[in-house]
């Protein structure tokens, strides 16, 4: 009984429309890509396509988690990409460039302790969601307005700390961060992991979960019911925008230097497709954290095929641009409504 | 009947052309040679694109929309005409139209999605955004310099306007487009379509006014007007690169918002968006004059003005909402009951 | 007045919605010249007949007859091409755009195929002058006028648009008594140049004041049609609620008449209201809660009953007055601090208002409480299953899990459901706002008997309910309200239908 109902809860999930595309797309590399699924040990850890996918998407993963509920309160934030260029310049500046030589030998410098520069890039990332919480929920901004403006200056901030200059980071410890391995695999996955499981206790293990839900759906109906909206709202973007913290610290790491203009540039549009793609509406509501994860990792799956192919890697955008018509118009109500038309009134319950 | 000094509604216009006045103000007090006549054409010499572009994108804000696609398609449009006049070495004559078209179909599909399936337009011209930029790889990966005679001379045109002072093919370009904006803005039925819809789409409906249609127009201009805006700057840069106008989009929203346009739609025009650009301009100008600034400064300084403009539009808002309860005694216009 | 035939026949109109006969075999009739007013309750098939005759909805049957001519109005742009026009209590227009813009939008005057401002400004100025004898700056944005001026607008474009039907829809609801006396001057202006004008309002005084004929309907069906100066206003409201005065009850419930004298004397006041008031929603008005009491208000639709819970309750918020609870003064400016004094209230508007549609049942039920309790004291997911299922017991709320989602429930068990959530935080004092609207007859049983049991309990409710027999049987007081005020109040063995109409019809206002 609690089997079936399960595996029914399961086959009628949101999760299932992305897990089978996420199939489907390795499905294909299977096929059609050479050695797609080949991991071999290397320099004492693993090594191949599916490795590079899980280390690439780390930094849309981090981010999507906090879109994720962002996006469940009906709200939006493209700031995103600019909070990761922010905190990468941060913990960039707080290390250092230099590179310190002693007897012909590189020594590590660093002009802070590690934790110090990491804590400073995710503090000042939660002041740019202090910052978006406030405009969105006391001052009454429309969301996409409100990080708009964070969006803009948010670059020139990032250039600011960085002195325009790209600041390249040489001490070895901080690259563990996004370029070490943990038991074979990338370390940054497990932070993801870490990140996506104490997330989910917090929604799923106290009522916040269910606020974001009420509040995306019916805002009215929440705030009768006693509950503070604005408060709920307010600590979305911080929380968001602390996500993006964590994966500028890591796409810093990863590429070993922090590029005002270039870091986490788009980064935001690919966080809402993934996003969109794992289920939750941009209409607000309900909510799939795991289905962001899965989106995410389509969209790099998809870029890394496309490279697997031999053209541009930037020709994914083609594709990204197409995936995102089509779920969008699957969702939208007219859609429905023809679909509907087509195979009869199905669930006219409403 | 008394006509008012000031009209309320030009508030926000007057503010920013004030704006305007002072940051020149500022330059020009700052730095010998900020103020000349030369500097000012200057000004327009290098932001003609971005106006043409901001010009678009004023009727999709006014309509309440947003186009994201613009940066993006700019650069596809660079790319296009570069390619097809370099590698198929194709007449001018051929490419422009060809552009134009391109750009035409680019955002009736975008404003045909929009309607028809009722999508929000910031996911939908997001799509055009990375399709744009996708398309741009498809055509070349590196950058494409333009030698061809035509573009080589008329982004050296030089046009003198009062002495030896010049301005460029594009200022001449930007201008038609303003009075083309501004002509549609207040003198056409689309124009004021795109007011009401914006002021509030049920009404429109409503009010019989052709809002389906209007919508997809709205963003077959902006595509328009950002494709003669890729071929100004195509005259200005004279090549064609995937990565030209990467963050555009953003220049020109924030154009548009400083120069006096509600995000949320319903208010705005065409000339304060003339003034948001050049706003923009004097910015950098003044970054420029000024050697130890740096660029960083002008995004700074331009998400302030975008904050600035959206909080007292917020104020702005409120106030009237406060006044709508009650508002007989509180509010100037009285009506006067003849008997 | 009537003479030559009507411009406007609707004969036997039927329409059917899933679950609901909206409108049977309704006729209705029109003359030039005639302000003729539609008045009925919820439900009672204004707003569908209307919505009918301006092409919103389509009719199962009927004829509708303009001028003799059978018309069939397939959208409100149609309805209004043929002559029929809407001015809505939202002022359909565009408040950006100016006066003078919002008359002419769509047929504008043009010059050399531009539009023609100077034409259209001058127009507009003459025109709103020779119809409304209204003389206003026609250039600036209609946002800077009253809602009455931007009403008169809307009436002047759509007389413009050749408008033979003009439909006035609730245009009063946040007028001012100065601004309504300026509108009448109006309608009655245009009444005289042998306009028709169809007038809604909740607002039985005026009614009275503008109608010259009245058709009342009450579920679906129509009741009768009437010229307004022999209809007294008792039996317009004996004929909206559906019987013949005579047919009113005067007895009531025993039982319930010994508790309100029980409670009247013993009980302790839980709320004391003193002359809280807002501005163009209710009048000031005093009100007394004590525990262990049904306080019913009893008024017609749009009497302002559910602006008084507004207020109670902190949605809304007071200009003046204050609020007592157990002798201290508080502050209610939110519904979450009306929680902390335990006041819990269920909305009219079930599905905008009430339910979380896309949540369960279980979480639906749990919203509030949680929302007192706070974001970290979660309450324990066995907790909450214990709480739920104990509530769906004792409710009755048939629904196959507690997990099922509530918007695939029925309306009486989606109001269960939205009762639960309240008696999960197990309050002083119930705000029920028309909890039996729009459900079955047994579900408003139980409801009803609910309300009753929970008193006994000690739990104080105030019921509103435009049923006046469920406000009389469930009552053990009930205030009375007409034209957004409080009128009166009744308790004990004053407590009758006939005595709840006569204040009704015979209060002043204010």
């Amino acid at each position: 009984m609690t089997k079936i109902s399960l595996w029914k809860r399961f086959a009628g999930s949101k999760i299932i429309i992305p897990l089978v595309t996420l199939a489907l797309l390795l499905l294909y590399n299977l096929i059609f890509t050479k050695n797609f699924f080949v991991v071999e040990i290397r320099d004492g850890h693993l090594y191949g396509n599916l490795i590079d996918i899980l280390k690439g998407a780390a930094p849309i993963m981090l981010i999507s988690i906090g879109l994720t509920l962002v996006i469940a309160t009906k709200g939006i934030d493209i700031s995103v990409g600019s909070v990761v260029a922010i905190s990468a310049a941060t913990v960039a500046f707080m290390i250092g460039g230099d590179l310190i030589m002693k007897n012909g030998v590189q020594v590590p410098y660093t002009k802070v302790p590690l934790y110090i520069a990491i804590s400073m890039a995710i503090g000042v990332a939660i002041m740019a969601g202090i910052w978006n919480g406030m405009l969105v929920s006391r001052v009454g901004m429309q969301p996409i307005i409100a990080t708009l403006i964070l969006m803009v200056a948010g670059r020139g901030i990032a250039m600011m700390i960085t002195k325009a200059q790209i600041i390249t980071v040489y001490y070895e410890p901080f690259s563990f961060i996004g370029n070490g391995y943990w038991w074979g695999l990338p370390f940054s996955f497990f932070i993801v992991l870490f990140v996506l499981m104490a997330t989910l206790l917090l929604v799923r293990k106290t009522a916040i979960g269910m606020f974001i839900e009420s509040v995306g759906i019916n805002p009215t109906a929440t705030r009768f019911s006693g509950i503070n909206a604005k408060n709920i709202i307010f600590w979305c973007y911080v929380f968001t925008s602390f996500c993006a913290g964590i994966a500028g610290v890591i796409y810093c790491s990863n590429v070993k230097s922090a590029d005002g203009n270039n870091a986490g540039l788009l980064m935001e549009l690919d966080a809402i497709l993934a996003v969109v793609l794992g289920g939750t509406s941009l209409n607000g509501g309900k909510f799939y954290l795991i289905g962001s994860i899965i989106g995410a990792l389509i969209i790099r799956t998809l870029t890394t095929s496309i490279w697997a192919l031999g053209v541009p890697p930037e020709l994914a955008q083609v594709v990204k641009a197409i995936v995102i018509f089509i779920v969008c118009i699957i969702q939208s109500e007219k859609f429905r409504l023809l679909v509907i038309g087509m195979f009869g009134r199905k669930e006219m319950a409403a | 009947m008394k006509r008012r000094l000031i009209n309320p509604k030009n508030v926000p216009l007057l503010a920013t052309i004030g704006l305007f006045i002072l940051m020149f103000g500022i330059g020009s007090a700052t730095f010998p040679g900020f103020f000349s006549l030369q500097n000012f054409y200057y000004l327009l010499i290098d932001n003609a694109y971005l106006i043409i572009m901001a010009i678009g994108m004023t009727f999709v804000i006014i309509s309440g929309g947003i186009d994201l696609s613009v940066g993006s398609l700019l650069a596809l449009t660079t790319m296009m005409t570069s390619s097809m006049l370099e590698k198929g070495h194709f007449s001018p004559l051929v490419v422009i139209p060809l552009v134009l078209l391109m750009g035409l179909a680019f955002g009736t599909f975008q404003g045909y999605l929009i309607q028809t399936f009722n999508m929000a337009p910031f996911i939908v011209t997001l799509g055009g955004l990375y399709l744009a930029r996708g398309l741009c790889y498809v055509v070349s990966i590196d950058t494409i310099a333009i030698n061809h005679p035509f573009f080589k001379a008329v982004s050296q045109l030089q046009i003198n306007v009062i002495g030896n002072n010049f301005i460029s093919a594009n200022v001449v370009i930007a201008m038609a487009i303003i009075i083309v904006g501004m002509y549609l803005a207040h003198y056409t039925n689309f124009g004021r379509t795109v007011y009401a819809i914006g002021g509030n789409e049920q009404s429109a409906v409503l009010m019989g006014l052709p809002v389906a249609r209007t919508k997809i127009q709205i963003y077959a201009l902006s595509s328009l007007f950002t494709t003669i805006s890729g071929i100004a700057f195509t005259f200005y840069m004279r090549s064609g690169y995937a990565l030209h106008g990467q963050g555009m989009e953003m220049d020109a929203i924030a154009s548009v918002v400083i120069g006096g346009t509600l995000l949320t739609g319903g208010v705005g025009n065409v000339f304060g968006t003339v003034f948001g650009v050049l706003i923009f301009g004097t910015i950098q100008s003044y970054i420029n004059f000024d050697g130890n600034l740096n660029a960083w400064w002008t995004r700074i300084v331009i998400g302030m003005l975008v904050f600035l403009f959206c909080l007292l539009q917020r104020v702005f808002e409120a106030s009237r909402k406060k006044t709508k309860k009650g508002s007989q005694d509180s509010h100037p216009p009285r009506p006067v009951v003849a008997h | 007045m009537p003479e030559r035939s009507p411009i406007l026949e609707m004969k036997g109109i039927n329409k059917y919605f899933p679950g609901v006969q909206a409108l049977s075999n309704v006729d209705f009739s029109l003359y030039k010249g005639e302000v003729h007013a539609i008045m009925g309750q919820n439900g009672a098939g204004k707003s569908t007949l209307i919505k009918i005759l301006t092409g919103v909805h389509k009719q199962d049957s009927g004829d509708i007859l303009l001028g003799g001519r059978s018309i069939r109005p397939k959208s409100p742009l149609d309805a209004q091409r043929s002559g029929i026009s809407t001015v809505y209590q939202e002022v359909n227009l565009c408040l950006n755009l100016t006066v003078a813009e919002n008359i002419f939008i769509g047929r504008q005057p043009r010059k050399f195929g531009k539009i023609d401002w100077q034409r259209i400004n001058r127009q507009a100025e003459e025109l709103l002058f020779r119809k409304m004898n209204l003389k206003i700056d026609v250039t600036r944005e209609l946002a800077s006028y009253s809602v009455a001026i931007q009403q008169m607008v809307a009436i002047v474009r759509v007389l413009e648009m050749s408008a033979k039907i003009l439909i006035l829809d609730e245009p009063t609801s946040s007028l001012d008594e100065n601004e309504v006396e300026l509108l009448f001057k109006v309608i009655r202006k245009l009444r005289d140049d042998g306009l028709a004008i169809i007038f809604i309002t909740h607002f039985l005084e005026q009614t009275y004041q503008i109608a010259d004929r009245i058709t009342i309907l009450k579920n679906g069906e129509l009741v009768g049609v009437h010229r307004t100066a022999d209809l007294p206003r008792i039996e317009l409201i004996a004929k909206m609620l559906g019987k013949e005065l005579s047919e009113f009850s005067f007895s009531r419930n025993k039982e319930c008449k010994e508790d309100a004298e029980r409670t009247s004397k013993t009980a302790d006041e839980l709320l004391n209201i003193k002359a809280l008031g807002r501005h163009g929603s209710i009048q000031p008005f005093d009100l007394k809660v004590k525990k262990g009491e049904v306080l019913g208000l009893a008024g017609l639709l749009g009497s302002g009953r559910t602006e008084m819970a507004r207020l109670i309750f902190g949605i809304d918020k007071a200009d003046q007055g204050e609020i007592q609870i157990m002798g201290h003064k508080v502050n209610i400016n939110a519904p979450n601090n009306a929680i902390a004094f335990e006041i819990g209230f269920c909305p009219e508007d079930r599905k905008e208002e009430g339910i979380v549609a896309d949540l369960s049942v279980r979480e639906n039920i749990i919203l509030a409480l949680q929302g007192r309790n706070g974001v970290f004291k979660h309450i324990p997911v066995k907790k909450q299953n214990e709480i739920v299922e104990s509530l769906i017991n004792s409710l009755g709320i048939k629904t196959p899990s507690a997990e099922q989602e509530v918007r695939k429930l029925s309306g009486g068990n989606q109001q269960k459901v939205m009762l639960a959530r309240w008696l999960a935080i197990q309050p002083q004092i119930l705000i029920l706002d028309e909890p039996t609207r729009g459900i079955d007859v047994g579900a408003k049983e139980e409801i009803m008997e609910l309300v009753l049991n929970l008193s006994k309990e000690g739990m104080a409710v105030i019921f509103i309910s435009s049923e006046f027999e469920e406000v009389v049987r469930c009552s053990n007081r009930i205030a009375i309200l007409r034209d957004k005020a409080k009128i009166g109040e009744l308790s004990g063995a004053e407590i009758d239908e006939q005595s709840i109409m006569r204040t009704i019809a015979g209060g002043k206002v204010g």
